[in-house]
């Protein structure tokens, strides 16, 4: 990284180049204000100074309409314009890319963690090849964090409790800064990082080297170990809403609303399951609040995603689907592709492994497999 | 400027004692009241502000650690908003005013306006006991979830603090509207106004909306910090972005409120020493109804990229766009008031041509942060900090300093010193913008706000801020040093040294207690300046009558 005093930024991707030209438009019109405004007034006040022997004569009555329409509806064109151009790349940088590599970020005070497709890890920075769009999947385990990256002019709020994405793609191999914008607290100035931009070989290579966990891997052991499977088994058990083919189908609620199982909703189910219950089943499944983090939440629903749905035909109860989108496969095909797999290397996972006990808080729950019920799935 | 003596009896002196001040229903006192308490509190931030103006000279952390910082910019944020620019010119000069333009004896609720003060002055004190406690570190714009979960200080005590200033707030936006309704004199109708007044009211109106809004969201954070309900804190169920949607739609206004009555103090400051009528009176006094309108649906701006929908984004981005236009027009406005009047170049009007340069400048970043794309890349950058400091130190405080020296003569019966009134209008305007001109580099560059350590190549510019920021400071001291002086040895003003109109001028300086003998009866428009022909106007000629083209 270049640390010499420069007065304009780094542009290391397109959008970078496409936000510095409405920023140069932008300079172009306010400093022709600025200097219009400057002008006159030091020309007028030079000219009708007191005691200056000038014409002072107004003609009574001379209809000012016409000017006072021409400078409202000039500048109401401009900031048109301004609005329209920015508006534009605005909805570009918001556009998802097909086939972008996927990033989870995770935001703690005071450090960014990110995990890459294949399980690994690193902190305060991260490495992405050049020349492909990349897609980061944010969340925040504390208080509101921003990821920020000057070179691409691309800013996101990481929230906690919901993900948030950002997207871009960089265009120029190099080493830049990464900062959280967001106060945050004491170190909040120390919680930057640098965004290596590499070649894709090179990156390529680099994601294989170090220890690392495939998250579909590492999540189909929390499920495990947490129990799900006692009650989110196949073949289906009608007190729970079955989980294969789930992710990206529109789910029924009891309450009559309907989503769709994105990551946030899979995420909303295992930390808050008793908000938004699937049509047709009980509240019973109790709350994971507090014992996985948000790094296990980004391995389970991995792990979720690639679930298949199984056949149709075969039995399966019709629990909630009614849009019927296919799983998106993508998830699926990456998965199945995983080469060498897991690696069973501990990674660092500083989260809190509790025991595998299904709840903490007693008065809701359920040991999950319960005696055969009175109430009936739907459908 | 002829026969030079005070007037036996004023305001000032009509009583001595410590109580007739402290129990005071005068319009009058309860503004200067204001006018002590204000400047204190100004530098109170302000020293916080040259603190950590001088840690950031460095990219490292050597004068003081983060703890220290983040307490200082909180200090310096809360207190330069809540206890000086929001109440400032209302406060002191709409309280000092109003009435007399209006030609009332006092304001409709004199005893309620005590009241406000006394509110004021309430959360100030708890604002200063917070700090003295251990002070606060959220930023004055309190965000949860951090101010609910994670703030280890005084949130409670400040919250509280800044929730009981609202409300004198509340009472001075009621008071001036049922003031401006009720008690204009006979044949002040409302095209007769001064600009002033409409902006005071547009103002008020502002007030009154807008400050419950605060209120409820520090009752919020109070009851999430102190009895865990889940209001913000999503760990409790609760939305983080709801704090910012409150926060804001009280917060944008507010930016109104602080520059809506600078704005009126530069419209009777520049017709006075153009001795022109303003132009396009009407569009002015409206489009300060237009700002104050449009200022409650642009919140959403603040929060480009906080989470909020894309759909909301655009939304807020087009609706921003529209308040540039009535503040353009207001621009224009002032700019050909200049054109063929008679100028001359007193303090006030340097202030008042200073506040037209920085505020153009300061509102035409403006629209940098309204273009959504380009607002993603600078939000919560050094270009914010200079953006708002244009328009709130550049404009709420040059029409702040334009209007007390303005009527300084009223308020006290003399005069400044010329000459150092002018000097200290020329070093804020260049410490102002070599303080703050850099920060906008820095902000395009990517150095975050909230910052004290930085990456080296920032240093620079940093560096540059700082001194700009030395100088600023010494033009803020200088007004404090030969104002005070002036109270015992500037020169006896008489009733209306600047042959400016307006029926405040009609009394004698300083007023007494109630104003007017007489109720004053208004038989033309405000800014009635007689025609200018093609000489100079002699010193002396006043008294319009004739009426002139607009
Ligand atoms: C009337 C005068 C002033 C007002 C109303 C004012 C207002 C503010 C406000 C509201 C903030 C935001 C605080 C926050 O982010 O929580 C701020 C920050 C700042 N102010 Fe001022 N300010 C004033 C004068 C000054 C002066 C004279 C200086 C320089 C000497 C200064 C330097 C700064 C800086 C550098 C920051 C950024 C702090 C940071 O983000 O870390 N301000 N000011
Ligand atoms: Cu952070």
């Amino acid at each position: 990284m270049d640390t010499s005093f420069r007065l304009f930024p780094d542009a290391a991707s397109d959008m970078a180049d496409q936000v510095d030209r409405l920023y140069f438009f932008l300079l172009a019109v306010s400093s022709f204000f600025t200097l219009l405004i400057f002008v006159l007034i030091v020309f007028f006040v030079l000219k009708y100074r007191r005691g200056a022997k000038v014409n002072r004569y107004l003609t009574p009555g001379k209809s000012v309409l016409a000017l006072e329409l021409t400078w409202s509806l000039i500048p109401l064109g401009l900031t048109m314009i301004m609005f329209g151009w920015g508006a534009n790349l605005f909805l570009k940088l918001h556009d998802s890319p097909p086939d972008p590599i996927e990033i989870n970020v995770l935001a703690r005070r005071w450090f960014w963690r990110m995990q890459h497709s294949n399980g690994k890890r690193e902190d305060q920075a991260l490495h992405i090849p050049v020349g492909q769009p990349v897609k980061l999947r944010m969340i925040s385990e504390d208080v509101i964090h921003s990821f920020y990256v000057p070179a691409f002019r691309v800013k996101q709020d990481v929230l906690p409790g919901r993900y948030t994405t950002l997207g871009f793609e960089p265009n120029k191999v190099g080493t830049f800064h990464l900062f959280c914008a967001e106060y945050c607290g004491d170190n909040h100035s120390g919680m930057k990082g640098q965004i290596i931009v590499m070649e894709p070989a090179e990156y390529a290579e680099w994601l294989q080297g170090g220890p690392s966990e495939a998250p579909e891997v590492a999540g189909k052991k929390l499920f495990e170990e947490y129990r799900c499977a006692s009650c989110h088994t196949s073949p289906v058990n009608p007190r729970c809403p079955p989980l294969e083919g789930l992710y990206g189908r529109t789910v029924k609620l009891t309450d009559g609303r309907t989503v769709i199982a994105d990551d946030d909703y899979l995420r909303r189910s295992i930390v808050d399951p008793a908000a938004e219950v699937v049509a047709g089943f009980q509240p019973i499944m109790p709350t994971f609040k507090g014992q996985l983090g948000e790094e296990s939440i980004f391995a389970l629903t991995a792990y979720l995603k690639t679930l298949e749905a199984p056949t149709p035909g075969a039995g399966q109860a019709g629990e909630a689907a009614i849009g019927d989108t296919p799983p998106s496969d993508t998830d699926s095909k990456e998965a199945d592709s995983k080469e060498a797999g897991p690696e069973p290397a501990p990674s660092r996972d500083d989260e809190p492994r509790l025991p595998a006990a299904p709840s903490l808080d007693p008065p809701r729950d359920p040991s999950p497999p319960e005696p055969p019920s009175k109430e009936n799935p739907a459908s | 400027m002829s026969t030079a003596e005070l007037p036996k009896r004023h305001y000032l002196n009509a009583d001595y004692n410590i109580w007739s001040w402290l129990l005071t229903t005068d319009h009058k006192r309860i503004g200067i009241l204001y006018m002590i308490s204000l400047t204190l509190f100004f530098f109170v931030g302000g020293a916080a502000a040259i603190l950590f103006r001088v840690e950031l000279l460095t990219p490292e952390a050597d004068l003081v650690v983060s703890p220290t910082y983040n307490r200082l910019f909180t200090l310096h944020g809360v207190v330069m908003v809540f206890f000086f620019l929001v109440p400032s010119i209302p406060a002191v000069l709409g309280n000092f005013l109003i009435p007399m333009m209006i030609g009332a004896r006092d304001l409709a609720f004199p005893r309620l306006n005590l009241l406000s003060w006394y509110l004021f002055m309430a959360g100030g004190l708890l604002a200063i006991w917070a700090i003295v406690r251990g002070g606060v570190d959220t930023g004055w714009t309190f965000y949860t979830p951090y101010s609910t979960t994670e703030s280890n200080s005084q949130v409670m005590a400040m919250a509280v603090g800044v929730f009981v200033a609202g409300f004198s707030s509340i009472l001075t936006g009621l008071n001036i509207i049922v003031t401006t309704h009720t008690m204009r004199t006979q044949g002040m109708t409302w095209f007769r106004l001064p600009l002033f007044v409409w902006a005071h009211y547009a103002t008020s109106i502002i007030m009154v909306l807008g400050t419950p809004v605060l209120a409820i969201s520090l009752v919020l954070i109070a009851l999430e910090r102190g009895l865990g309900i889940g209001v913000f804190d999503p760990k409790l169920g609760g939305d983080p972005l709801l704090f910012q949607h409150l926060f804001w739609f009280y917060s944008h206004p507010a930016v109104y409120i602080m520059i809506l009555p600078s704005m009126a103090v530069v419209s009777e400051i520049i017709p006075c020493f153009s001795r022109k009528p303003i132009f396009g009176y009407k569009m002015i006094a409206l489009s300060s109804v237009a700002i104050a309108v449009l200022g409650f649906l642009v919140w959403g701006h603040h929060m480009f990229v906080s989470g909020q929908s894309v759909f909301a984004g655009l939304i807020f981005s087009f609706l921003s766009m529209l308040v540039a236009i009535p503040s353009a027009v207001k621009v224009f406005n002032w700019t050909a008031t200049l054109y063929k009047g008679s100028i001359s170049l007193e303090t006030p009007m340097l202030y008042a041509l200073g506040f037209i340069g920085l505020f153009t400048l300061g509102g035409l970043t403006g629209l940098f942060l309204a273009t959504l794309a380009v607002d993603v890349h600078v939000h919560d950058t050094y270009f914010i900090v200079a953006h708002f400091h244009y328009i709130m130190v550049g404009g709420a405080v040059m029409g702040y300093l334009g209007g007390i020296h303005f009527w300084w003569p009223k308020m006290t019966g003399r005069m400044y010193p010329e000459w150092w009134g002018r000097i200290s209008a020329v070093i804020v305007f260049v410490g102002f913008n070599l303080t703050f001109f850099p920060q906008f580099v820095l902000g395009y560059l990517g150095m975050p706000r909230r910052y004290h350590i930085y990456p080296e190549e920032f240093q620079v510019l940093n560096v540059m801020s700082s001194a700009g920021a030395s100088i600023l400071g010494l033009g803020y001291l200088l007004p404090l040093c030969y104002l005070i002086w002036s109270l015992k040895y500037g020169k006896v003003a008489g009733p209306n040294p600047w042959k400016a109109t307006g029926l405040e001028w009609t009394t004698p300086s300083p007023p007494s207690t109630f104003n007017f003998d007489e109720p004053p009866v208004v038989t033309e428009p405000a800014y009635n300046y007689p025609p200018l022909d093609d000489s100079s106007l002699p010193h002396e000629t006043s008294d319009p009558t004739a009426s002139t083209p607009s």
